[in-house]
């Protein structure tokens, strides 16, 4: 038994490095592709972002593909998993260009590894474009890095103005998931919003990612009487929250951002969640042919609504082909060029333009959630 | 004799530098960098699974709490490079005064976790060691002024593939020195009976602590060194789980044998970039694999020997020693 | 004051699911002096299988009823996959060092995780509500819902009904002897291999009745959530002593507890150091636990 486990082993692991062997020598770009590499955390506790965000890549891809390719040529997408660890970003982002030698790469969603991989993209001078990256550190690591997601101090204030000048609440309390450095920037900048346009924060309580129990936070929140919570984390906690503040009696209105957006959020949720509201990129509802052609195809080929996550994915890998198509020739320079000049580009998660500072100027939306996966428009907010 | 057996110590220590200096030089102008990368990692690996090797190994204490100590070194020397520094910091002599506080401040939590453990057995000791690492780990990350959770960037890139291996080489001569001094043997009979031990006067738990924090200081300078080569650091990299990488890398490789933790340290770091090939996989196959290993070979690959303990390598080094003997 | 009866009910639910994991790991401890790192992911997998028996089952049978099959399912689940890993990863490595079966733990627990992600996916699935929620007393103070009080009950008849077996029968005396010295056991006759069946049967029983409780209250279910409370559960098995099955149950509820007011009269940020504080404190007070007797050595 043990030797024949023993020799398994040996094989297993034989195995394995000769076909990296095999793999590597083809792995040379030919001159007829393009290669995209992609980096993400398709494994870990943040899998399910790293997921949604492949699944919304690969189909943009595909359909580039069957169109035709860009300049003639197919395109090709390298994946590689990062675990949602930073050191394993960098180690996949340098594999993608020193090894692979993609034309542009494709990543990620936290800002913590985007910052860390992207310093190595700035270094080899390979483009770079963050599906939904939002800390502003993200593009400032140089000319090659970009998004095509708005930041954080946009959001935050987005949601700070929305509830005061439009739902005229004065009295927010914030709870923020100390985890993910999308939730606490963004937390950050509505509080400072909010309290230069007169409002008044009661209380800032923090929970980690992961957690499933909120009574204890909630019950304190309960106790400073806010009219609004704000929530600017990821819909797999936020659906908990909502029932654990519902069941508490916790009478204020909840707020959040795009972490939001998925249809488990009302599923896990359930009636605890109506009547609030987050801003988003774009709106499910949205009747033009790009978004509803978006929603069903992803429903047809992977059997589920997509969420922002998917959205932002599929339009990272819009602009990058976009850019491709417009940049004079396939060197990364170009390309990169034609990236900064991205103008109006319709992608599904809203009109994008490319700024000067490589991040997306785009409207954000507010959303009000009305009924079981139901997310009604209420107003558009420019930045 | 013993003026020459000392110039020929530093011969040779001239000579390895050198040695790893020039494979350097090779190194990272000819191979790609995605290889020098896994190489550089692999270095740091070695200098983790030394440093638990002292502790899980020699002294038999269990410590599931590696990655906090690494975090220590490594915040530390980052905050000194970058935070708040100055302008001495950025300098080269700065930056490695920065990774031996991170080291020192690291040992001094080593000795702050090794107190306590003096009381505990076996898996109380685990646990309490694992508590540690995670209660540094949250400290950190409530920390806003090195980032909390969004991490400390902009480190000075100043590790490179030199000053790693220089600093593995370092510790691998250092532990070697140690295991094969009279405390390297009191902490070795601590494991093997913390009674008689103390029945033959050996102080067990001075001997414990001592084993903490030689093995956490090491640690911090691999944390040290990690942060400086990534450039960016964040609460994450020193979790739960890379406590248990590390403990990883001492067993399969062989706990109390130093090349056990060499190669160790290695094939664990290795081991996921070869199955890069699996994708989605890859972390299913990872642990299926380190299953397979404990159930054929549970002692590790080096089980308790070294690699100089092999009659094959005592037959092409000690020649010259028995030649002279027989002479 | 309504607060402090809020947050200790809180605590108090959230303590029992705490408690009954820990079960799990103390009785396995003290049967085979191994911490089985994979018992936590038992756990998960108890809630997915409750999540496709509750969807399998739909409607076609009352409320009350389809709870107690899909816990019943779930038990079973458990208990099956519990039996295979010790029969494939743990029985063999009987005789090896301690630090190796609990690396092969770890390696199961990373294997469950991992083969999670891959085969239920990683986004989360929603725990069908088999019971309604609804508050049993809510004043403008506190609010008290069934789920809450469904859990403290069920977990405290489980708790009494394990303490029953360990302390009034046959096959408790044989736990209990096995876990005092397994080879002197053997040698009074006590089928060891079997008995070791058993602890992780009940272990990974009370994993499973934990699963259902924990789905119910908190409804989002996914591979990793055996993580957090794995470890949580962990630290109150070893601070209440470990291979004590009251000082584990004890030990879940003073940590439920102890989250629960630590969170709301000091700060959240730091919830998840609280265990580990909680267990350093313990431990340097009584180092072998609460109820734990440190055992002389005899040389």
């Amino acid at each position: 038994m043990k030797k024949f486990l023993a020799l398994f082993a040996v094989c297993l692991i034989a195995g394995t490095a000769c076909t990296k062997k095999s793999g590597d020598s083809s792995q040379a770009v030919s001159s007829n592709e393009i290669v995209f590499g992609e980096y993400g955390s398709m494994t870990g506790a943040e899998s399910t972002f790293g997921v949604a965000t492949h699944k919304g890549v690969m189909m943009a891809v595909e359909e580039a593909n069957k169109a035709g390719g860009v300049k003639g040529k197919q395109v090709r997408v390298i994946s590689y998993d990062d675990q949602g660890k930073a050191d394993e970003a960098v180690t996949a982002v340098t594999k993608l260009i020193t090894q692979d030698k993609v034309h542009l790469v494709l990543g990620e969603v936290a800002s913590s590894r985007s910052i860390a991989a992207g310093a190595v993209a700035q270094q080899y001078k390979i483009p770079m474009v963050s599906p939904s990256s939002t800390n502003p550190k993200v593009t400032q690591l140089g000319e090659f890095i970009f998004r095509v997601c708005f930041i954080d101090p946009f959001q935050g204030a987005v949601m700070a103005k929305f509830s005061i000048n439009h739902l005229k609440l004065k009295k927010a309390a914030i709870f923020r998931d100390i985890r993910s450095d999308y939730s606490v920037g963004l937390a950050n900048f509505f509080a400072e919003e909010y309290k230069k346009l007169g409002g008044e924060i009661v209380a800032d309580v923090s929970y980690s990612s992961g957690d499933m129990d909120f009574k204890s936070q909630l019950t304190s929140i309960k106790g400073k009487k806010p009219d609004v919570l704000l929530v600017p984390g990821y819909y797999t906690e936020v659906g908990l929250i909502a029932r654990q503040a519902k069941e508490l009696g916790l009478k204020a209105i909840l707020l959040g951002g795009d972490g939001w957006d998925s249809e488990k959020l009302t599923e896990i949720a359930g009636d605890s969640i109506l009547g609030s509201y987050f801003s988003n990129h774009y709106s499910h509802e949205d009747k033009s042919p790009v978004v509803q052609n978006f929603v069903t195809q992803y429903k047809a080929k992977y059997g589920e609504v997509p969420n922002g996550l998917a959205a932002m994915g599929y339009d990272a890998a819009l602009v990058a082909l976009d850019a491709v198509k417009r940049a004079t020739d396939t060197t990364p320079a170009a390309i990169r060029d034609a990236l900064a000049s991205t103008t109006n580009f319709q992608g599904v998660t809203g009109v994008i333009t490319i700024n000067k500072d490589r991040d997306a100027v785009k409207p954000a939306v507010v959303l009000k959630v009305v009924a079981d996966k139901t997310f009604q428009y209420v107003t558009t907010v420019n930045p | 004799m013993r003026a020459s057996s000392a110039l020929k110590q530093l011969l040779v220590a001239i000579v390895v530098t050198a040695a790893i200096w020039g494979l350097g030089w090779v190194l990272e102008d000819n191979i790609n960098a995605y290889i020098v990368r896994v190489i550089v990692n692999c270095g740091i690996a070695i200098i983790l699974a030394l440093s638990l090797n002292l502790v899980n190994g020699c002294a038999g204490q269990f410590s599931l709490g590696h990655a906090g100590f690494m975090g220590v070194g490594a915040y530390i020397s980052a905050i000194l490079t970058t935070v708040y520094g100055g302008p001495f910091f950025q300098s080269p002599l700065g930056v490695g005064l920065a990774i031996l506080s991170g080291g020192l401040c690291a040992a001094a939590a080593g000795y702050l976790v090794g107190l306590p453990s003096l009381r505990l057995k076996g898996d109380y000791l685990a646990i309490v060691t694992l508590g540690f690492g995670e209660i540094i780990r949250i400290v950190f990350l409530n920390i806003d002024a090195v980032g909390g959770p969004r991490g400390l960037p902009g480190i000075p890139r100043f590790s490179s593939f030199f000053w790693v291996y220089l600093c593995a080489a370092i510790t691998l001569v250092v532990l070697k020195r140690l295991s094969e001094s009279s405390y390297g043997r009191a902490i070795l009979s601590v494991r093997e009976d913390e009674v008689a031990a103390e029945a033959m006067g050996i102080n067990v738990a001075h001997y414990k602590v001592v084993a903490f924090v030689i093995s956490s200081f090491f640690a911090g300078v691999a944390g040290a060194l990690f942060a400086h080569y990534q450039g960016f650091i964040d609460p994450q990299s020193f979790n739960f789980n890379r406590s248990v990488d590390v403990v990883i890398m001492v067993v399969i490789g062989g706990m109390g044998s130093l090349t056990g933790a060499v190669l160790g340290g290695i094939i664990v770091t290795l081991m996921p970039e070869l199955l890069r090939v699996f994708e989605q996989y890859r972390m299913v196959i990872f642990p299926l694999i380190l299953i397979v290993v404990m159930l054929v070979r549970p002692m590790g690959i080096m089980g308790y020997r070294e690699l100089w303990h092999f009659d094959w390598f005592k037959k092409i080094f000690n020649r010259k020693k028995r030649v002279a003997a027989e002479a | 004051m309504q607060e402090f009866l809020q947050n200790l009910v809180n605590g108090l639910a959230q303590g029992s699911v705490y408690a009954l994991v820990a079960l799990g790991y103390t009785m396995v401890y003290g049967v085979l002096q191994f911490i089985n790192f994979a018992h936590s992911d038992i756990f998960m997998l108890g809630a997915f299988a409750g999540v496709y028996l509750a969807m399998w089952l739909g409607t076609s049978l009352p409320a009350p009823v389809a709870a107690v099959v899909v816990t019943l399912g779930a038990m079973l689940f458990c208990t099956a996959i519990a039996l295979l890993t010790e029969r494939i990863a743990y029985r063999p490595l009987r005789k090896a060092p301690r630090l190796n079966v609990l690396i092969t733990a770890i390696g199961v627990s990373l294997l469950l995780q991992n083969l999670g992600q891959v085969v239920f996916g990683s986004d989360p699935r929603v725990f069908p509500p088999l019971i309604p929620t609804y508050s049993l007393f809510g004043t403008e103070g506190i609010v008290i819902n069934n789920i809450q009080v469904l859990v403290i009950t069920v977990a405290g008849l489980l708790m009494a009904a394990l303490h029953f077996i360990v302390h009034h029968t046959k096959m408790g005396i044989a736990m209990r002897a096995v876990s005092y010295d397994i080879q002197v056991a053997s040698l009074m006759g006590i089928p060891s291999d079997r008995i070791i069946m058993f602890t992780f049967i009940i272990g990974s029983a009370l994993a499973g009745s934990a699963s259902i409780l924990y789905g119910l209250s908190y409804p989002k279910i996914e591979p990793l959530l055996g993580v957090m409370i794995g470890l949580k559960a962990f630290v109150a098995a070893v601070f209440g002593g470990i291979g004590n099955i009251m000082g584990a149950a004890i030990g879940g509820i003073i940590i439920g507890l102890a989250e629960s007011f630590v969170v709301f009269y000091v700060s959240s940020s730091y919830r998840d150091a609280i265990a580990f504080a909680i267990l350093i404190l313990v431990l340097l007070f009584k180092p072998a636990g609460l109820f734990g007797t440190l055992r002389r050595e005899k040389v």
